[in-house]
């Protein structure tokens, strides 16, 4: 019963936060480190749940970001007609809407490809296809202004009664729509996973063999999966742009991915809390490091747990805590059904 | 024409370095089945080895060349001991991500100690291009080419004509029987990282007074490789040294006639384009799966 | 009208393989091999290592084209479809190996195994609306009767992967079972089982075929060949060399000189 409340007994601690905690700065790295955290949540849907290595989920990300930017700014194109083409300004959750869909077609194709090429192959055209994007943010110049980035991207709105759409400029408000996207996303994962969906997904993970000879059409749930995936890993992108209101080609980083991996990882793949956990873990760690440590020796560091943690706890921190606390609980249950457990041992002995 | 040749002549240089980088990556991923992400990093100490003994020591370049492949295989058999032994066993996922967090530090490492200015190796060759017909070179270049294709003919005669090469290869294909007849896997696996990861150290010292020694200049470059490695086929050998010069003809060519913006994405845009038409890379023999 | 159909008919046929070959890069691993699965029947499939059993499985369930000849269920092909598609017209195999999800609860994996009786897709999981929860309970209910039909009704909340070989080979069973199969390959259930376990197995199989579900079978234990099948073919090197009742089989002088002369002596040891 705990364990059911207790998510909900987060958000309403993280919902009040801003009521008493008005420390700027706090409250935006809680806010950036919410929007990895649904970045580290979707990933985890592919990586936890059906268990494909993705090492290119920033590409999602980065076209989220990208797409919401370009279709809220406008922009005109010359595809070589008489007639450059012409985009006004779009409404910034038309924008918003609109990255999200770019890369869940992404996901779409990449879900595709996936089953054409696996394991270490798949990592690697993950990988090589955020390079590709990261190209072409940095040359299609027209388009992206390239290493110059896309400057004054207008903050996402929020509708209030009698005042229309009000644009989200104060922390606090950026915070809280961020929480709720946070949530919206958890809900959505939560829901999927519990599902026929889910079980579905997680067979591939286990034994895919075995899911096709009961006639799960596997090619078909990986693509939902990545869809959905790739999606909210784009809304991710889009709270970003909005948020920090730039966006240039260093969005498709590497390490930006890599971050996203390691909080998936460190918090427990594969459940539902672990990107959680391990999000805020890794959103805090380089600003308590801040006053302590150089970047560099923060990396450092950052390798460093990374490793340990594969070798140590290479299920994850919530796993390992979810252990502790049933094997505490789970003894009177299991005296109280051994009785019952050899039955068929002594009906197989007959 | 002429610039056609040019253009032929340089992708040939480059292939030359590709080459030796691939060979390492896809002989450490067929041996041990590890997708070593920290062979950039290789490349990129390798450079700065390169740039410690010959730019700050005032060590000959040659013999800093040298140096620098010897402290890469140290390196890299230290990794293998450390970090891979240990996780004997584990999935691929598993020791990839180890060495994505061993890639990491080491980056950081580079960072720390030479700091974020870009350093540069002194060139012990003439500047002057060498002029060939309508082809010019920089002798720097025509030494790097020969040394990738000593490399590449020496790494062959090993694996193929010495008893050492004979048993990596018999780990290669079956480490079990491999045990059984005497071989010893544990010390053909830090071998074949230690070799794998001298290639990359060498790869990056004898580019060091071409480009410009960074942090993060093995970033890209691993990438490249793992581009290289997959047109060859994970784990196929000669595949990779004609990946590592498939690479460099399709971005001289594509830089020099399409768009030399997207110069380093050819290489991405070739293995997606290879692997939607063959799943297993241009050479490799068609896998077991499941 | 039941007394007449026995009387006059054989019964339909299931499965019927037909000049079915499969070569590996030169290799034969299965050489023009055609026999017949009655309805309602136990068809064994046995021979020594390597004479073509699971390669046969593979291909009748769609994990592998066979390079000629045809597999017809009731009549339609089975050679172009995927293993998904097989399922989904009720044919059914169990894995000589793993034939479980270890990372789930026992339940889950009869569940995960029910994927085809359910309906709920994205939108549905998504926006939970009451059929998909009606469903839900619909489907709980039929797995937790998969699970005492197999004798595993007090493992449900257990991880799979930590039963006891015995029961992972029965949640092998009872997760094919949940796919509702009207033909079911079993390949190997009895590897690596005690002969008390044995025997319980042979009992569950016998129930299986007494609901209506055609077995083929392919299995090393010869006391469980011979005491459930009705027909037994006897593989040797890719072909078919003998197929009849499980007395004609073990009095035949090929299959005896191939293989069986030490089997049937090891089985009545």
């Amino acid at each position: 019963m705990t364990a059911r409340l207790l998510p909900w007994l987060f958000v309403a601690f993280m919902a009040v936060l801003p009521l008493w905690m008005h420390d700027q700065y706090i409250l935006y790295v809680l806010t950036s480190t919410g929007i990895f955290i649904i970045a580290a949540m979707s990933l985890n849907l592919l990586l936890g749940y059906t268990g494909q290595l993705s090492l290119g989920h920033v590409a999602f990300f980065g076209i989220g970001a990208y797409t919401s930017a370009l279709l809220s700014l406008g922009f005109d194109l010359d595809l070589g007609g008489a007639e450059p083409f012409v985009l006004d300004p779009q409404p910034v959750w038309i924008a918003f809407l609109g990255g999200i869909l770019m890369a869940a077609v992404f996901g779409w194709l990449i879900g595709r490809l996936a089953f054409r090429v696996r394991g270490a192959y798949f990592v690697i055209v993950t990988i090589s296809f955020a390079q590709v994007m990261r190209m072409v943010a940095l040359n299609w110049v027209d388009l992206t202004e390239g290493p110059m980035a896309l400057n004054n991207i207008p903050p996402l709105t929020v509708w209030w009664p009698g005042e229309g759409f009000v644009p989200l400029y104060s922390k606090e408000h950026y915070y809280l729509l961020v929480l709720a996207v946070g949530v919206l996303s958890y809900v959505i994962i939560h829901r999927l996973v519990q599902s026929r969906v889910g079980r579905a997904l997680i067979a591939l993970r286990e034994n895919e063999s075995l899911a096709r000879s009961v006639g799960i059409n596997v090619t078909r749930y990986l693509v939902i999966a990545t869809v959905v995936s790739a999606g909210m890993a784009g809304a991710a992108g889009g709270l970003y742009t909005h948020y920090i209101r730039i966006v240039d080609p260093d969005i498709f980083m590497f390490i930006y991915t890599v971050t996203m991996v390691i909080m998936v990882i460190t918090g427990g793949k594969g459940t539902l809390a672990g990107p959680v956990v391990g999000g805020l873990l890794f959103g805090f760690l380089p600003e308590v490091l801040r006053d302590v440590a150089r970047p560099e020796v923060q990396w450092i560091i950052y390798g460093a747990v990374m490793i340990v943690i594969i070798f140590f706890l290479p299920q994850g921190i919530v796993p390992a805590v979810g252990k502790l606390f049933s094997r505490k609980k789970k003894h009177p249950r299991h005296d109280a059904r051994t009785p019952t457990a050899p039955r068929i041992t002594e009906g197989a002995s007959s | 024409m002429p610039e056609f040749l040019q253009h032929l002549a340089n992708a040939v240089i480059l292939g030359g370095t590709y080459a030796l980088l691939g060979i390492g990556l896809t002989l450490i991923f067929g041996i041990m089945r590890v997708v070593n992400f920290t062979h950039g990093e290789l490349y990129t100490f390798g450079a700065y080895m390169a740039f410690m003994l010959a730019g700050m020591f005032g060590l000959n370049f040659f013999a800093s060349l040298a140096l620098a492949a010897t402290l890469g295989m140290a390196l890299g058999a230290l990794i293998e001991f450390a970090l891979l032994r240990p996780l004997k066993g584990a999935d691929i996922d598993t020791t990839m991500l180890v060495m994505i967090g061993a890639g990491i530090a080491m980056q950081a490492g580079e960072q720390l100690m030479w700091g974020g200015v870009a350093k540069s190796v002194p060139n012990p060759f003439p500047t002057e291009p060498v002029v060939l017909g309508p082809v010019s070179v920089g002798p720097i270049r025509l030494f790097v080419l020969a040394v990738a294709v000593v490399l590449l003919v020496v790494f062959y005669l090993l694996l193929n004509r010495t008893k050492l090469g004979i048993a990596m290869r018999a780990t290669f294909q079956d480490p079990d029987t491999a045990a059984l007849m005497g071989v010893n896997n544990g010390l053909m696996y830090t071998l074949t990282f230690a070799i794998g990861s001298g290639l990359a150290a060498v790869a990056g010292a004898l580019l060091g007074p071409i480009f410009v020694v960074t942090p993060t200049m093995g970033d890209l470059v691993a990438l490249k490789a793992f581009a290289i490695v997959i047109l060859g086929g994970l784990g196929n050998i000669p595949g990779a040294t004609i990946g590592g010069f498939v690479l460099a003809l399709a971005e001289e060519f594509g830089a020099g006639y399409l768009s030399s913006g997207y110069r380093d994405a050819m290489g991405f845009l070739l293995i997606i384009a290879v692997l939607l038409v063959r799943p297993q890379g241009l050479f490799a023999a068609k896998e077991r799966i499941g | 009208m039941s007394a007449q159909l026995a009387a006059t008919a054989t019964p339909p046929v299931a499965l019927e393989v037909r000049d079915i070959a499969v070569h590996f890069s030169g290799l034969v691993a299965i050489s023009r091999m055609t026999f017949a699965v009655p309805e309602g029947s136990i068809v064994s499939l046995i021979g020594p290592n390597g004479a073509g059993k699971t390669t046969a499985f593979n291909v009748i369930t769609g994990f592998l084209k066979p390079t000629a000849g045809k597999i017809l269920y009731h009549g339609t092909d089975l050679t172009r479809l995927s293993p998904d598609r097989i399922a989904a017209l009720g044919v059914v195999r169990t894995f000589q190996r793993t034939s479980i999800f270890g990372g789930c609860s026992v339940l889950s994996n009869v569940l995960t195994g029910m994927h085809q009786r359910g309906r709920t897709e994205t939108w549905g999981a998504l926006l939970r609306p009451r059929w998909v929860g009606d469903e839900d309970a619909r489907l709980e209910a039929e797995a937790a009767e998969i699970l005492d039909f197999v004798g595993l009704q007090n493992r449900a909340d257990e991880m799979a992967g930590n039963l006891a070989y015995g029961e992972q080979r029965l949640l092998g069973i009872a997760i094919a079972l949940a796919a509702a199969p009207k033909l079911l390959l079993l390949d190997e259930p009895a590897a690596g089982l005690n002969p008390s376990e044995t025997e319980e197995f042979i009992g569950v199989v016998k129930r299986i075929r007494d609901r209506g579900v055609t077995v083929l079978l392919v299995e090393h234990d010869m006391k469980m060949v011979m005491g459930i099948s009705d027909t037994v073919v006897v593989l040797n090197h890719g072909r078919i060399i003998a197929e009849g009742t499980p007395e004609t089989i073990q009095h035949d002088p090929d299959v005896i000189r191939a293989y069986l002369g030490q089997g049937v002596k090891h089985a009545e040891a």
